[in-house]
């Protein structure tokens, strides 16, 4: 297996006095696509916005190739190349699609322009509409741009918190050969879906996370298998 | 593309010199008419405006606190630019002051808006945690409080109390104010383009989101505030100057709260809204309804209720239906552009076509 990109270990996330991640541990390998799968409230949201520095942790640790950045703050964590996607895509919405994805460059101070011409290239949807403000676009269309804004930060490593939610079957479907397609180029991607079905699918590896705790794990193929994870997360 | 520029640069060139002809022209033959007053009382207030709209327009801080970096400033200002000779007069009570020196005016103004700026690094510490209406709260109280130290007796030999601090140095030609606040404004504009006006920007539109692109929030939002207040102290160094007087108990919250009409008239986030709001405001209050104060007889009837204070009424009511009706006000969150001009133009010029034809 590939190296392992970052390593959570015992991470513990306390929200408003409610123990939302009880120590669970796992392992990003590089250039994989890793998912958490969960219902509301299992602790997915927590565990990724502390990852990307937005909360602190309880207790435990987060390695990024080997490096402590439990306590760092969010921009240091950004320049070390972990990006969120949040939930609900959270697009600037006045603003126009070329500053959005200029926000997502931010920290950096080199020559944007050939990163911008990729995610035009990913998304050329967003070329078209490139002066229209992001709030005039449809879900999708910003779930692109929330997720090409990330891409400008040229992250080593992805999160994206439920890029399904709220959009068409068959957006949904775009959106995660989008996913795959980052991945190809070498972008490691963790993703939490409520979708199941279209995450087991898509990920090398799975994990299944219940009220703060990771109950079951293996491969997508593997739990889009297995009796239990069909009963509770894909209906069948 | 490309010819576009240019053609926009010779435009606002043109535009430019038409202005500077004009105000030079203002200057020499009615220095002390209302026209000339009104004009450097907004362009002053243009450069308040705008730097309040850098806050509660572009970065979505909510402050109130922009009459107390103009005190700030104000003071500052004329504190250290009184002429030696006449600190005796101005500080007649206090034995010609604490301070023995006497700086430029260039070095009064820049430090007029730094002040302002330490006195904005300590209130936005503590204070700029605070979300909306909370930190309006918090910035307003601010202004209140430095109001009433600087009419504090045991610092009356610095601030002359709440005595009036005159004889510092004033313009002499109606160009100043306006160059001043123009270059101040240009400033604002440059930031407001650079990564770090796109970071405020973000800020106002979705905090998490900011953060999540790795902006760092409380740093932001401080350089946001300093750089508002650094600009309302050198807005409030120009309006000593234009009063050629200063003192503390005019700088109320009623003075915050015009500036912040004068945004709301212009439009939030927009900078030629904080100036064309700026303009509009200080000529209606100052010199187009001021007929409102006194008394008209028209076909020998006696109006009533035109008395002083009528204009103030008037004034409210208009505001409520700019606020009811007009909610984006003039500009929204556009800027002024040669191109959007000459659309329009070109649309009322189609329209009429149109209406020829039809």
């Amino acid at each position: 297996m590939a190296e392992t990109i970052l390593s959570i270990q015992d991470l513990k996330v306390n929200y408003g006095g409610i123990e939302a991640v009880k120590e669970i541990s796992f392992e990003v390998p590089e250039a994989s696509i890793i998912t958490l799968i969960g219902s509301n409230g299992a602790g997915k949201s927590s565990t990724l916005r502390s990852i990307a520095g937005l909360v602190r942790p309880a207790g435990g640790k987060i390695l990024f190739r080997g490096d402590d950045i439990t306590h760092l703050n969010s921009s240091d964590i950004v320049k070390k190349g972990i990006t969120l996607v949040p939930e609900g895509r959270k697009i600037f919405p006045n603003l126009s699609v070329l500053e959005n994805l200029r926000i997502g460059a931010y920290l950096r101070n080199d020559d944007i322009s050939g990163d911008l011409q990729w995610v035009y290239e990913l998304f050329p949807r967003l070329k078209e509409r490139s002066w229209q403000a992001g709030g005039t676009l449809s879900g999708g269309e910003q779930q692109m741009l929330a997720v090409g804004r990330a891409l400008m930060s040229l992250p080593k490593l992805i999160m994206m918190d439920e890029p399904s939610l709220g959009l068409a079957p068959i957006v949904v479907k775009g959106i995660f050969d989008i996913i795959r397609e980052i991945n190809n180029q070498g972008v490691t991607v963790l993703l939490i879906e409520q979708n199941a079905n279209m995450a087991l699918k898509t990920a090398d590896f799975a994990y299944v996370l219940e009220t703060g705790r990771i109950t079951m794990s293996g491969s997508g193929q593997e739990l889009l298998v297995n009796e239990d994870v069909r009963k509770a997360y894909l209906g069948t | 593309m490309r010819n576009t520029k240019k053609r926009d640069w010779i435009l606002t060139l043109i535009l430019i010199a038409i202005v500077t002809v004009f105000l030079v022209y203002v200057d020499k033959n009615m220095h002390y008419s209302m026209l000339a007053s009104v004009i450097q009382k907004a362009a002053i207030y243009s450069l308040l405006a705008v730097s309040m709209n850098l806050l509660n327009g572009f970065t979505g801080l909510f402050s109130l606190g922009q009459a107390g970096f103009m005190l700030v400033g104000a003071y500052t200002y004329a504190i250290l630019t009184i002429p030696m000779k006449q600190r005796v007069n101005v500080y007649q009570y206090f034995d010609g002051g604490l301070l023995k020196f006497t700086v430029p005016v260039v070095v009064g103004i820049l430090a007029a808006g730094l002040v302002a700026v330490i006195f904005a690094w300590l209130v936005g510490k503590p204070c700029l945690k605070l979300k909306s209406d909370y930190l309006a709260i918090a910035t307003l109280g601010f202004a209140e409080i430095i109001r009433a130290i600087v009419q504090w007796d045991k610092l009356g030999p610095i601030t002359n109390s709440s005595n009036i601090l005159k004889k510092f140095p004033t313009f002499h030609s109606i160009l100043w104010p306006v160059v001043i606040s123009a270059f101040c404004i240009f400033l604002i504009i440059l930031l407001i383009n650079s990564s770090y006006g796109r970071a405020f920007k973000a800020i106002r539109e979705d905090e998490i989101a900011a953060e999540a692109m790795g902006i760092n929030l409380a740093k932001t939002k401080m350089q946001a505030f300093l750089t508002s207040a650094f600009f309302a102290g050198v807005g409030g160094a120009m309006l000593a100057m234009f009063q050629s007087s200063v003192q503390a108990k005019s700088f109320t919250s009623a003075m915050t709260y015009e500036i912040l009409l004068i945004v709301v008239i212009g439009g939030i986030g927009s900078v030629t809204g904080s100036v064309i709001g700026s303009f509009l405001y200080i000529a209606c209050s100052e010199w187009w309804l001021r007929f409102l104060d006194d008394s008209q007889t028209y076909l020998h009837i006696n109006i009533p209720f035109m008395r002083g204070g009528f204009r103030m009424v008037v004034f409210s009511v208009i505001i409520m239906l700019i606020v009811l009706f007009y909610r984006q006000g003039i500009m929204g969150t556009k800027e002024f552009s040669w191109q959007g001009i000459l659309n329009a133009f070109q649309r009322f010029k189609r329209e009429k076509a149109g209406v020829d034809n039809g």
